[in-house]
């Protein structure tokens, strides 16, 4: 019996230690890898951007051992609820939608949205009257998929896995106009795909489409990672790394 | 699944649906069409029209179709000036067309060859007693040849629509948003699993269609190679 209860008491240790151990050291994060310059793989395939250096200074301030897995945009909060990682990373705006199936840590970055078109187009309002019988593109399942979707009914929308493929549509005359994010479309127009093209119309940020920024997505009721995110975000924001990462990547604040 | 899901997304999967029929519809009809002069050429002795129609066949079945398409639909994106020139821009500039031309020129191949054996597989003593009643060749080849390699033919070209149907669902890689699409679509907004069950009830349906219509036209059309009395 002694050795029965021995044998049942250090297993219940060993699950314990093991429990703390992988929740506390160990995170995966789940990524896009095709957002830059948030996130998006390098000529050698790794992971690079805003993104991943911000969940890297997250995990360092947390003393955790991250690891980084990439998941197409449109599959990416499911792969979370499967368990596949624990974390999303990947420029997520905190919407009410998406609140009802993950939980949100505190905004890490905020950047409008905005509409890039053809220089040679002619277009300089960006309304829905001036843009009816228009052909609009964006990624598919994104907050400005919504957004054009709700309230640009007399224009053509076109949905696309990712932002690069509307942005190539717009390059190639596909497209009369892409709507995205700002910060993301500033990286293409700096491109040489991207000379075509140039912003027009003001910043949206309706924080009924577009939330109150990106927020990293955990489980719902994973409240112990949910707060070592937000003390770590917080850290980084006081400590003069988020900045150092900010202006690595660009001209102007993006918190 | 909940109502509100079902009001929101259905008649968004239904049109799916519908883009799926008319996408593969069209694409078997011209296929069927190109499918003619390509067996043809693959079972003519001219070296030239042979080795063309070998080298079509081999392309389109040893490629992913996905694959083809991307390179029609993003490869026209970037010679839009050079197709801009010669007058052919607005047809590649439309998805719908760009993937119906992908679609086509794919199941042709594959009709082709099912043609292509069907035509072999007619017995050589037809063509001799043709020949004794002094039929042309052309004629002999549309009465006789063709019909019965149809016959042949109809049981793999039943394969041929059922995998095109299920081949469609990447037209959503090129903002074409058939079934597949929509569903995938109400998925990443609801994170609803139903949708993809509801999707995969929908093409077991066509799909079951079709097995019925081909087994129907199977037995009607193969009713004088049966003994009478079965």
């Amino acid at each position: 019996m002694k050795i029965l209860k021995a044998i049942a008491i250090a297993g219940v240790a060993l699950t314990a230690l093991s429990a703390t151990a992988s929740a506390d050291m160990k995170i995966r994060i789940g990524t896009e890898g095709a957002y830059p310059p948030f996130n998006f793989k390098d000529a050698s395939g790794k992971l690079q951007g805003f993104d991943i250096d911000i969940a890297k200074a997250l995990c360092a301030e947390m003393k955790a051992e991250c690891t980084f897995v990439a998941q197409d945009w449109d599959g990416i909060i499911p792969a979370l609820l499967a368990k596949k990682y624990d974390a999303i990373v990947a420029s997520m705006s905190i919407t009410d939608e998406r609140k009802k199936k993950v939980d949100f840590t505190d905004k890490y970055y905020s950047t409008p949205a905005k509409f890039i078109v053809d220089k040679k187009s002619g277009i300089t309002k960006v309304d829905p009257e001036s843009l009816k019988g228009k052909i609009i593109g964006t990624q598919g399942s994104t907050i400005h998929s919504n957004y054009l979707e709700d309230l640009y009914k007399g224009s053509t929308i076109k949905l696309y896995k990712t932002q690069d493929e509307a942005n190539a549509d717009l390059a190639s005359g596909r497209l009369d106009a892409v709507l995205a994010d700002s910060a993301v479309l500033l990286e293409w127009l700096k491109k040489k795909e991207g000379a075509c093209c140039k912003f027009t119309g003001p910043g949206f940020n309706d924080p009924k489409y577009f939330g109150v920024g990106a927020g990293i997505a955990v489980r719902k009721g994973d409240d112990k990672l949910r707060e070592g995110f937000n003390k770590a975000i917080a850290a980084i924001l006081a400590n003069g790394t988020y900045k150092k990462i900010n202006d690595k990547y660009f001209p102007f604040n993006v918190y | 699944m909940d109502m509100e899901l079902f009001i929101k997304y259905g008649p968004r999967i239904l049109h799916g649906l519908w883009v799926t029929l008319e996408l593969v519809g069209i694409s078997l009809a011209i296929g069927a069409v190109l499918s003619l002069p390509i067996a043809m050429a693959r079972l003519s002795k001219h070296k030239f029209l042979n080795a063309i129609s070998y080298g079509y066949v081999y392309f389109f079945r040893g490629s992913p179709l996905i694959a083809q398409l991307y390179l029609v639909y993003y490869g026209a994106g970037q010679l839009r000036w050079e197709l801009q020139d010669i007058g052919l821009w607005w047809f590649f500039r439309d998805a719908w067309y760009c993937t119906i031309t992908v679609f086509a020129l794919n199941t042709a191949a594959y009709q082709a060859e099912i043609l292509r054996g069907g035509i072999l597989g007619v017995p050589k003593g037809q063509l001799e007693a043709a020949q004794a009643l002094g039929l042309k060749p052309l004629v002999t080849f549309f009465k006789i040849t063709l019909p019965q390699a149809m016959v042949a033919s109809l049981r793999p070209y039943g394969n041929e629509v059922i995998l095109m149907i299920k081949g469609s669902a990447i037209a959503s890689v090129v903002t074409i948003f058939d079934l597949m699409g929509e569903t995938k679509l109400a998925f990443s907004r609801t994170f609803d699993l139903e949708v993809y069950f509801i999707a995969a009830l929908l093409y077991l349906a066509v799909v079951e269609i079709i097995r019925f219509t081909w087994e129907r036209m199977d037995n009607r059309l193969t009713r004088h190679l049966r003994p009478a009395n079965e």
